[in-house]
């Protein structure tokens, strides 16, 4: 995207600089948005609007199946009744039953190293792309930040057929079949390679606002690019990892269309997962609030617990597309 | 446990290898004449991100626009004719017209509700739970939110959709409107006697278009909301002093002064909305009308098998994320030069 | 130790600008050589020469008797200290102080040593385990100092390093670094602006502008025998009062005023009779100026009536600005804040028994013998 340059600049600088403490003194407050009324009504009926849905499914997967199916789940509040077996029935991997947790550890297996792998690699790409001097630097990346505009489904059909029968010109193999597909490999190199733009993008923007001359000044020590790398420009970016690896984390957690293409049934995340359980068992009800529940109870446990980085993750790269 | 283990151990050697392989191609860099060690030192940082770039989106990119002028076997040269296809097709038409309400649509009830809750939210007391509760949508999988939605559309011969039960214990709403009995509503394309004929949007999109707004109008607020709270105090302040209510300051002052953020807003939503699949094929896998793009380009490559014309659809979308990036650039730089005068 | 020698020094940046021209500079072994000038004049371009952060694009940097050209930094034996101090705002101050030491492989317990040492002289050693985030800006400046002092370098490299500090601190630190450049005995080339750091701190200064080199020299015979124009006007403060003149025969004529010269200043300056019946540019520093009403000088011929429009009292003297009719004169100093106006102005440093007040016309007594003159067209000093 190259709207991004220009566009997503203003909320990576509000990212960055503290904001100014707004104190809460009347006199300021008044001056400023003292919310009216009808103002603080509508944001009240849409936080109720926008949390209703969550709370009905996290409700009904408490409820026993024949009282999901026939009730709908405001009817607990005036007819409690309370039982675990939807999430035990999720969670068993019994014949028949979804198994979920196995399919909760394939998200972690799929997730955690491609974190890893796309954040470490952009933060080499980010370093080089800042402070390192060769021919071509800066068109190489406004070419990488092009590729921001290259949506997901572009890539797709190409990458698959790569993993599963190879590259090759005539007779000559350029790249071997290494059947990829149904692997973690495959849906980690594909999770890398697609979200590559946007850390180097967000990594980029934050380590080359680092100051000069304390790169200059670890060249005088004696530093050589992989010393300034590991002991200046890792530790001093960690709050920059550390919002985006966040972020990271959700995409992939929360990703469909990749699973659904590279991981096959077998190492599938939850989300594909949930969606096959939607699909196939259109009338366990029952389970399919708890899957919904164990699918997003991660996401939404590390959204509390890091809100923060999270969202200055959001506010440096406004999203990736 | 095995699977864990194993992919342990593919994890510790893919990255350990990594970086033994560049570690040993920068330890070689030192035997380069000195002028070419810099460059050549800079391309061992970049050869990751080279590799995954090329491989996994640059030459993939030229492919899929190369696959969408070849028939559906990938074997012969078919031209624009795959295009001509998506446009003359009673289905995919009524995807690409799908997709556009989406995005407008979408896009712009998304922006209004970030802002809306971003200007009252600000200073409210509340205010932080207010917009959490708007942006946890947001931290959920799109395939989540349509599982949560089910729950409000769906209907008999299960109790579960909260939708249909409060229509249908309204007392005189008419059967169109879902009085009077009950109503899947995902399966209908009409409501309140409006039938859209077969190429135009069902009703039964616009509520999937509920669950997209529902989904992104957290990213919207939190946004907005840091672009509110960056407005100088002392340009709403000398706006009170000339004689501004609390109104026309947001509209005169903060407004124009968040505009370029709008924009971005506005436009990475609607690159979302382009690209939406997921909500879609987890509620109705695109059947009774829904279908967008992104949902076509899944069932008619990876369903159907077409290779073609599933390239075609890629390259749609991707043709249609351009003009938006780039009437983003002449938006943006129109609020700069508002900004800079 | 060494000393740095520059040989008609170029550079030319990517963008074609050419920031240093021709630059010949030689600092001797254990000098403080200030290199000041106006911003933009390439001071720390001339700087970051030496210390190997930017190419040199022609001519020859030797550090002792190695040309240095295509030496890496590390490797030239010198440390730097940077204007924001560019501490690792990560490490302690322990570990800022040694990381240099740390990767050149010095063992541990020599670190230590170095360190502590370091630390004792610059009066960090009970903030050693702090991070710089915690220290105050003189502190900061101070490890930035143990950063380099540590390494035991053969040239010291210093950047605007007080420009951070507030007015007072500033002038204690100037005094402590001068003090400890002198106790270590080690070559030092300083970057400053400020002309009263250059002239206070340095064995020698040199003025750079446009990034030409001026004049080097002591500080006072810099601002004795300013070689031009720009020198005599950006050594001193307040500077150099400077108008067009006249002169005849003996009288030097400045709009409607005129002054005597005594034969004793042609005698100094034997070219001055060349510009006999021609413009000269005249300059007299404030301080040669008194109110003639308490002046020793009682000579008619050396004084002039003027106008005083301001006058501020700073307790032990008075600085009197008055207006001349006199041509004005622009010492092409770009951080000059004097508006150039139709005429010209001065200011006098009169005692504070003077009894002047804004508005009135006062007498003023010129010590001519100090006075300083240049040609108007090369603008160079007319000494001879
Ligand atoms: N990387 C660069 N590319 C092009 N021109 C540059 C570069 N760095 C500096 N310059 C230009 O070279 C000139 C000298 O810059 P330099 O930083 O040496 O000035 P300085 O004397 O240190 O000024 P200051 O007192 O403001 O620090 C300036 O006009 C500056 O604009
Ligand atoms: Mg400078």
């Amino acid at each position: 995207m190259s709207m991004v340059d220009p566009t997503l600049a203003p909320a990576a600088t509000e990212a960055k600089t503290p904001k100014r403490k707004r104190p809460l003194s009347t006199g300021q407050a008044t001056s400023r948005s003292l919310t009216s009324r009808p103002g603080r009504i509508i944001v009240y009926c849409l936080m109720f609007l926008w949390t209703v849905p969550t709370f009905g499914i996290l409700v009904s997967s408490f409820r026993p199946e024949i009282d999901v199916k026939t009730s709908g789940w405001w009817k607990w509040f005036t007819d409690p009744s309370i039982t675990l077996t939807n999430y035990r029935r999720v969670l068993s991997s019994a014949p028949g039953d979804d198994n979920m947790a196995k399919f909760f550890m394939n998200s972690l297996i799929i997730t955690i190293p491609a974190v890893v792998l796309s954040v470490g690699i952009a933060m080499l790409a980010a370093y080089a792309f800042s402070w390192m001097n060769f021919k071509g630097r800066d068109w190489l990346f406004v070419g990488v930040v092009a590729l921001l505009m290259v949506p997901l489904q572009m890539s797709l059909i190409p990458m698959l057929q790569l993993f599963s029968g190879g590259a090759h010109i005539g007779s000559v193999t350029i790249f071997p079949d290494l059947n990829l597909v149904g692997t973690y490999v495959g849906v980690w190199i594909a999770h890398v390679a697609f979200g590559l733009p946007i850390c180097i993008f967000i990594l980029k923007n934050f380590v080359s606002a680092l100051p000069k001359e304390l790169i200059e000044s670890a060249r005088i020590d004696g530093a050589g690019h992989v010393t300034t790398f590991v002991r200046l420009v890792m530790p001093l970016s960690v709050p920059a990892i550390a919002s985006l690896g966040i972020f990271q984390f959700m995409w992939i957690w929360n990703d469909y269309l990749i699973a659904l293409i590279f991981a096959g049934r077998d190492k599938a995340p939850v989300t594909m997962k949930l969606a096959q359980v939607a699909g196939e068992r259109g009338n366990a009800w029952h389970l399919l609030t708890a899957s919904g529940m164990v699918s997003m109870i991660l996401p939404i446990a590390v959204f509390f617990a890091l809100q923060r980085y999270f969202v200055r993750g959001l506010l440096a790269g406004a999203v990736k597309g | 446990m095995g699977d864990l283990i194993s992919a342990i151990i593919t994890v510790v050697v893919a990255i350990g290898g990594l970086l033994a392989l560049l570690g040993g191609l920068y330890w070689l860099t030192s035997k380069l004449p000195k002028k070419w060690q810099e460059g050549a030192r800079s391309w061992v940082f970049l050869l990751p991100t080279m590799v995954a770039l090329i491989v996994g989106l640059l030459i993939p990119t030229i492919r899929t626009i190369y696959l969408s002028l070849l028939d559906d076997n990938g074997k012969s040269f078919v031209g624009l004719s795959n295009f001509k296809v998506i446009f003359t097709t009673r289905g995919t038409r009524l995807t690409v017209f799908n997709s556009i309400v989406w995005v407008a649509l979408g896009t712009t009830v998304t922006v209004i509700i970030g802002l809306v809750v971003a200007r009252f939210a600000d200073g409210m007391r509340g205010e932080k739970s207010a917009k959490s509760a708007i942006f946890i949508p947001g931290a959920i999988s799109l395939v989540g939110a349509g599982i949560i939605w089910k729950f409000v559309y769906d209907g008999p011969p299960f109790e579960v959709g909260m939708l249909n039960s409060i229509t249908k214990s309204i007392p005189g709403l008419p059967a169109s409107m879902g009085g009077n009995g009950d109503r899947i509503w995902l399966l209908e394309r009409g409501f309140a006697g409006a039938d859209p004929p077969g190429s135009a949007p069902g009703f039964n999109t616009f509520l999937l278009i509920v669950i997209f707004i529902w989904a992104s109008a957290g990213f919207a607020t939190v946004i907005f909301s840091a672009a509110i709270k960056g407005v100088p105090d002392e340009l709403i302040e000398a706006a009170r002093v000339d004689g501004a209510t609390d109104r026309q300051a947001f509209y005169k002052v903060t407004l124009p002064y968040i505009r370029s953020t709008i924009v971005t807003v506005a436009t990475i939503v609607t690159i979302g909305g382009l690209k939406a699949f997921d909500i879609v094929a987890a509620t109705t896998g695109g059947r009774f009308g829904t279908s967008t793009i992104a949902n076509e380009f899944y069932v008619t490559k990876f369903v159907q098998g077409r290779g073609g014309l599933g390239s075609a659809l890629a390259v749609l979308i991707f043709v249609l994320v351009i003009p938006v990036v780039f009437m983003n650039r002449q938006a943006q730089k129109r609020a700069e030069e508002m900004m800079g005068a | 130790m060494a000393g740095v020698t520059l040989n008609s020094v170029n550079k030319v940046y990517d963008n074609g600008f050419h920031a240093i021209h021709d630059l010949d500079l030689d600092i001797q072994d254990e000098e403080f050589l200030v290199l000041v000038g106006p911003s933009g004049c390439g001071k720390s371009t001339a700087l970051r020469m030496v210390a190997g952060l930017e190419t040199i694009t022609s001519g020859e940097m030797r550090i002792g008797d190695r040309v240095v050209n295509d030496v890496e930094p590390k490797d030239r034996d010198i440390a730097m200290v940077f204007q924001n101090y560019a501490l690792y705002p990560h490490m302690s101050v322990y570990d800022n102080i040694g990381f240099a030491l740390k990767l050149a492989k010095v063992p541990k317990d020599e670190i230590d040593e170095r360190v502590r040492k370091a630390a004792g002289i610059l009066e960090l050693t009970s903030n050693l385990d702090r991070k710089p985030g915690q220290l105050s800006g003189g502190q900061r400046q101070r490890v930035a100092m143990g950063r380099a002092i540590v390494r035991q370098p053969s040239a010291f490299l210093m950047d605007e390093p007080l420009s951070n500090l507030d007015a007072k601190l500033r002038v204690q630190m100037r005094a402590e670094i001068a003090g400890l450049q002198r106790q270590l005995a080690v070559t030092t080339l300083y970057v400053t602006h400020d002309q009263i750091e250059a002239m206070t701190m340095g064995d020698r200064v040199a003025v750079l502008k446009d990034g030409y080199l001026q004049q080097v020299d002591t500080p006072q015979n810099l601002y004795d025998r300013p070689v031009n124009l720009f020198v005599a006007a950006f050594i001193g403060s307040p500077s150099m009062n400077l108008c067009e003149a006249q002169l005849n025969g003996s009288e030097l004529r400045f709009g409607s005023r005129s002054v005597a010269l005594p034969d004793s200043l042609f005698a100094a300056r034997p070219a001055l009779r060349g510009f006999d019946g021609r413009k000269v540019i005249m300059g007299f520093r404030p301080e040669d100026l008194e109110d003639a009403a308490i002046s020793g000088d009682q000579d008619p011929a050396h004084r002039f009536s003027a106008q005083v429009s301001l006058v501020e009292a700073l307790g032990s003297e008075l600085m009197v600005h008055f207006d001349l009719d006199a041509a004005p004169v622009d010492s092409g100093d770009p951080d000059a804040v004097e508006v150039i106006g139709e005429h010209a102005t001065g200011v006098g440093r009169f005692s504070p028994r003077s009894r002047v007040r804004p508005g009135e016309n006062v007498e003023v007594a010129l010590d001519v013998a100090n006075m300083h003159f240049f040609d108007p067209d090369s603008r160079l000093a007319v000494w001879g």
